[in-house]
């Protein structure tokens, strides 16, 4: 086993968290992320691969689906697997040894950062963000949009429960985007 | 009551007083009430003064068309000029002052404008200050802009925040006075989603204007009611100080919230305002009607306002502008005036109308045919001058005069994707062309709905009819009885010979300054309003407008809407710069990106520098050094004698797969690719579609299927975005998957003869990175530190024996502090994008500075790299004509023939002998350096014929920063030109 002492996106050893008038913002290390493209042709096998792993159907454009590992859409025949980083630190492994061929993986884990948001208004907080309509949002959606210009994801997990997902080295700039908004509109 | 003017009822708080000082004087008024209201209802008709003429100007109306009552709201840094007292809502410590005048409201020096008037009229800037035309700037410019300021600002930073967002709804009603409300009531009912927006603080409109009842309760009583059933409604967004700024494409209004301006400052974490993007599937124009004026001479007197106007001061805020009011009309709207004053107590001098049928009453005097010709009253009107119907004259005392022209429908947000509106004869006025803005219909008085009762209908019905557009069920909210009152009115826009008579009172435009236009042909509106600046300024002319081109068309004898109106554009009131902006701004005003060894780069005080959104460190300073050269000199020359490490992780990493992967590469590349062998790395060219070099960087291949594709720092998502055009458009057949996998993984070059010893005690021992086991240009994933996957790449930027070692993001920083206590025993020496550039310069590789957007493959030293035995994207025409002459400019070293003379980058080169002019140019520095190893400067540049150059002295010249040196031409690789320490 290495000795290398992982660092948080915002550079802290452990999650940074914050509250605002009860709406929860974390700092969220704990999963690995995998992007995984259907070869040409593959686009089946590719699927089956996805929905096995995740114990649903692959989701559509714009939508998120599983459980313990879940996946959201990114792209045609293009998918990004989250998993518990704890115990899938090899998931790109994993996932091509059961690919056949048929997908083209790549580790996505360290590309992104992540951050949650739980409790209630989140739709007001997302009004200030980003162009999607949160509020018309029941669930299960993922959609990419630009938040404080930087290209994120945006997954409703539940109406009091989302993820932005968005590029790693400007997550200071992303939690400042957040914490302000959460200010703002709370 | 507080102040001389305060009437009984009305809808504010008088439970809470607001204390408010305007030009230092302290006053009193209510919550509820604005600073207009409460200005009136202290007795205070003089607010401010004109723009040109300096003329003693007072409030005019009531909402955001107001074009007199400009003020400077609070102090400090919030300081903010040109704000109109008749929206800004009163609060307790309130601060505001007149502005254009000088010393003081009352006495105005450059009122002698007005004396002066004859010589200031339309166009008189144009004609007066031709010449000599270097005054302009120097004298003519500064004075008139000291004598026409519209406020000051306070010159500091602002220290409010601003916020963009973003909402979307099925319907959004623009305007919630009646027609808004019951649009608003029908859609909601439905279960639409619904947004309600009206500028006003509080919602109904003319409703808390008026008078009259809607079923049993009164207007303001209906509104309250609405807004409670509203208010239950989980789909309806009801936003109050929220004005709808512009109509854009698919729907897309803007829309300013003012959240904090009622405010003395904004809460804590609260922006001021907040611009919405909202997206409508339908949008209804409920936004109302604005008065008009009637032209006449001396109409600008404080205490002359629109009949409409006093009526709300009246009846919504008990505030009266003078004990005793005369009204002038020419339609039946002009009596309620009269009528609710009168009711309220208020002394009505006489009712002036220009019908000779005017409706009459015992109650006040009507006169009937008349017309006011003059008013008189230095600082406030005292008396107003009538021409009877018989011709004769009489004076009339009055503090006050409210004038109705009639009224025109708000067609602005209708007009800004180029709808023009329709004159409507019934009206006199214009009505709104639906044409231009699909998905846009309009209720209300701004349909020229112009009684209460039509309001109310044609809302209902409007949100009905765009509901079922979108499938959506909804039944028009019955409405109770109320005032249909038809429209009388006789068009009536200027007193016959007047002259001084303002159409635009906030830029000082009179009947006469527009005749004068006509009569220099300037009679196009558009010219008309640029002539004599009619319409412009923050109320956009939406009180004067109107009469300008009344009179225009009767100069011209042509029919009002032959002359057309000018084009209305968003914004519909001025918008704070900050809204604009949000959040950006500042150290926000673009994210920032940092390095995985930022941290720890951080720790040991490094210097950063911006590179595109990144922050690197550019050097490391240590004690005792006092000069960034110090610092830089000794990061390079460690680095070449012993070992260094710097952070490359910004450069871009693009993750490429699929069987088709090295064809895809090939096609993408110049050179070869197709038979790289797995476990080796290639420098690599592209070119764009034009044959000019696009980026350099190199491909590693770790599988048959599988490379890495570096880039430089700046074109990683320019070549991004090629690549996956390039995928998708121009080889779909290709199997072949891209994702950046820029941040995902820290890459560090560990650079210099002692790099190889220094990894080799991080590299698990299972991989050999001897020079056999592993040699230049060889990659691989190995795995570091007892296990961790990593990807190490024998590639050099810096000419020495050096490696790229990449491990995931988040162990860079652990990875880099072991790096560094590893190679303690070698005095491993951290270095930054300033020793890296030196090195690189004294390697001779190409940067960003040679890749500049117009060089080839031949003007860098690598023609033959551009392989002819494949079709590669640029490769054709790279070998067009122009771009390969003989004397073409290729990459050349030059070093100075005085060792201590500069060779700054950006100068130019020319022949000994030669004129030092454009024609004789040969050629330019790109990137320059001071080379510690060398001891003198050493540059690199474009030289015509440089290959065949070699050894030539010539001038290195740059007029701009006086130098002129001489230099000599030499290969770009002053350091090991052989190549044998990288393959050491």
């Amino acid at each position: 086993m290495h000795d290398l002492q992982a660092i948080s996106p915002l550079g802290g050893v452990a999650p940074r968290t914050d509250v605002v008038a009860g709406v929860i913002l974390t700092e969220v290390t704990g999963f690995a992320l995998a992007s995984v493209a259907a070869r040409l042709g593959g686009e089946a096998p590719t699927m089956a691969l996805v929905a096995q792993q995740i114990g649903a159907a692959a989701p559509g454009p714009g939508r998120a689906a599983g459980h313990s590992l879940s996946a959201f859409w990114v792209g045609p025949d293009q998918w990004m697997i989250e998993a518990p980083f704890e115990t899938h630190e090899d998931l790109v492994e994993r996932l091509v040894a059961q690919a056949g061929g048929h997908a083209s993986i790549t580790e996505q884990s360290d590309g992104w950062c992540r951050f949650d948001l739980r409790g209630p208004g989140l739709a007001e907080i997302f009004a200030l963000l980003c162009a999607l309509d949160f509020p018309s949002f029941t669930g299960g959606e993922a959609t990419r949009t630009s938040i404080e210009h930087l290209g994120c994801f945006v997954i409703c997990r539940a109406v009091d429960h989302a993820s932005v997902i968005g590029p790693r080295s400007a997550a200071g700039s992303l939690h400042h985007a957040l914490l302000t908004a959460m200010r703002a509109a709370l | 009551m507080s102040g001389p003017n305060r009437l009984e009822g009305g809808q504010i708080d008088r439970t809470r007083p607001l204390n408010f000082t305007f030009d230092g004087k302290r006053m009193r008024g209510f919550a509820g009430d604005t600073l207009a209201s409460a200005l009136v209802a202290n007795g205070v008709r003089l607010m401010g003064r004109s723009f040109k003429y300096h003329r003693p100007r007072g409030v005019f109306c009531a909402g955001s068309e107001e074009p007199n009552a400009l003020v400077e709201l609070r102090s400090g840094a919030r300081q903010e000029p040109n704000t109109r007292a008749t929206t800004a809502e009163l609060y307790e410590g309130l601060d505001a002052r007149s502005q254009n005048r000088w010393p003081s409201l009352k006495f105005d020096a450059l009122a002698i404008n007005d004396f002066l008037s004859p010589f200031l009229s339309a166009g008189f800037y144009y004609k007066t200050f031709m010449w000599p035309s270097a005054f302009w700037e120097k004298v003519y410019e500064p004075i008139i802009r000291r004598a026409a300021g519209l406020g000051s600002i306070s010159f500091q930073p602002d220290p409010d925040s601003y916020d963009k967002g973003f909402l979307h709804c099925d319907l959004l009603i623009i305007g919630a006075g009646p027609s808004g409300l019951a649009a608003a009531l029908s859609a909601g009912r439905a279960g639409a989603r619904v947004i309600l927006a009206d500028e006003d603080f509080a919602i109904g409109g003319r409703l808390n204007a008026e008078t009259f009842t809607i079923g049993d309760a009164t207007g303001a009583e209906w509104a309250a009611q609405t807004v409670a059933e509203l208010a239950t409604m989980t789909t309806v967004r009801l936003m109050t100080r929220t004005t709808v700024i512009g109509s854009f494409d698919h729907g897309t209004y803007g829309a300013v919230e003012r959240v904090s301006d009622h405010l003395a400052e904004p809460a804590a974490g609260k922006p001021r305002q907040i611009l919405w993007r909202i997206y409508s599937k339908r949008a209804l124009l409920c936004a109302g009607a604005t008065e008009r004026p009637i032209a006449f001479d001396n109409n600008d007197r404080p205490g002359i306002m629109l009949a409409g106007g006093v009526r709300t001061y009246a009846n919504r805020w008990a505030a009266t502008p003078a004990a005793r009011v005369a009204v002038f009309t020419n339609n039946d709207d002009g009596h309620r005036t009269a009528a609710d004053l009168h009711a309220k107590g208020v002394k009505i001098a006489a009712v002036i109308d220009t019908r000779d049928d005017a409706p009459v009453t015992y109650d006040y005097e009507v006169l009937r045919g008349a017309q006011v010709v003059d008013t008189k009253g230095r600082l406030g009107l005292n008396f107003v001058e009538v021409m009877l119907s018989d011709g004769t004259s009489r004076t009339i005392e009055t503090g006050a005069l409210a004038v109705s022209g009639g009224w025109n429908p708000n067609v602005h947000m209708t007009c800004h994707q180029r709808g023009r509106p329709i004159w409507n004869h019934a009206l006199a006025a214009f009505v709104p062309d639906l044409s231009g803005t699909p998905g846009l219909s309009v209720a209300g008085a701004a349909n020229g709905h112009l009684s209460t009762h039509g309001a109310l209908r044609s809302g209902a019905d409007g949100a009905a009819a765009a509901l079922a557009d979108l499938g959506i069920t909804a039944i028009a909210a019955e409405m109770p009885e109320t005032e249909d009152a038809p429209i009388n009115i006789t068009p009536f826009w200027t007193v016959r010979g007047a002259s001084r008579a303002w159409l635009d009172l906030q830029n000082d435009v009179t009947v006469k300054d527009v005749k004068l236009a006509h009569q220099e042909n300037f009679s196009s509106v558009e010219h008309l309003k640029r002539y004599t600046t009619l319409g412009m300024a923050t109320d956009q002319g939406k009180t004067s407008n109107i009469g300008g081109l009344a009179i225009m068309a009767e100069l011209a004898g042509k029919p009002i809407p032959e002359v057309g109106t000018t084009m209305f554009r968003p914004p519909y009131v001025p918008v704070a710069i900050g809204a604009f902006a949000g959040r950006s701004r500042d150290k926000n005003f673009r994210p920032t990106r940092k390095t995985p060894s930022h941290y720890w780069a951080e720790e040991r005080g490094a210097v950063f520098v911006e590179v595109g959104m990144w922050l690197r460190a550019q050097w490391f300073p240590r004690p005792g050094e006092t000069h960034w050269r110090q610092s830089v000199d000794r990061e390079v020359l460690q680095t070449r004698r012993s070992v260094g490490i710097c952070d490359v992780t910004t450069l871009g990493k693009i993750d490429v797969q699929g069987a088709d992967a090295a064809a895809f590469l090939n096609k993408v590349y110049c050179n070869a690719f197709a038979k790289l062998a797995v476990g080796k790395t290639r420098y690599g060219l592209m070119l764009r579609e034009d044959g000019i070099a696009l980026d350099d960087g190199t491909a590693g291949r770790l599988g048959e299927d599988h490379f890495v594709v570096t880039t430089t720092t700046a074109n990683a998502v320019p070549v991004y975005r090629h690549m996956e055009f390039v995928r998708q458009c121009l080889f779909p057949d290709l199997d072949v998957q891209l994702i950046s996998t820029t941040e995902a993984w820290a890459q560090f070059a560990v650079a210099g003869p002692n790099s190889r010893a220094l990894l080799q005690k991080v590299v698990d021992p299972e991989f050999d990175i001897s020079n056999q086991g592993f040699e230049f240009m060889a990659c691989a994933n190995i795995t570091v530190c007892g296990g961790l996957r990593a990807r190490l790449f024998r590639i050099s930027f810096s000419g020495e024996l050096a490696f790229e070692i990449a491990v995931p993001t988040r162990y860079g920083d652990a990875l880099m502090r072991k790096l560094m206590a590893a190679g303690e025993e070698f005095d491993v020496m951290p270095y930054g994008t300033e020793a890296l550039g030196v090195m690189r310069i004294e390697k001779g590789h190409a940067a960003g500075n040679e890749l500049n957007g117009t060089t080839t493959a031949l003007n860098l030293g690598m023609g033959r790299m551009v392989s002819k035995k494949k079709d590669s994207i640029g490769s054709i025409l790279s070998e067009r004509e122009g771009m390969n002459t003989d004397d073409g400019l290729k990459l050349v070293g030059l070093k100075p023939v005085n060792a201590d003379d500069p060779v700054p980058a950006g100068g130019h080169l020319m022949s000994k002998g030669d004129p030092v002019d454009a024609a004789h140019d040969q050629g330019y520095v790109t990137s320059a350096c001071f080379s510690p190893n060398l001891g003198h400067g050493i540059a690199i540049g474009y030289l015509k014929s440089g290959d065949r150059r070699i050894g030539e002295i010539i001038r290195l010249v740059s007029p701009l920063t006086g130098v002129d040196v001489d230099v000599e031409v030499t290969s770009a690789h002053f350091i090991d030109p052989d190549g044998e320490r990288l393959r050491a």
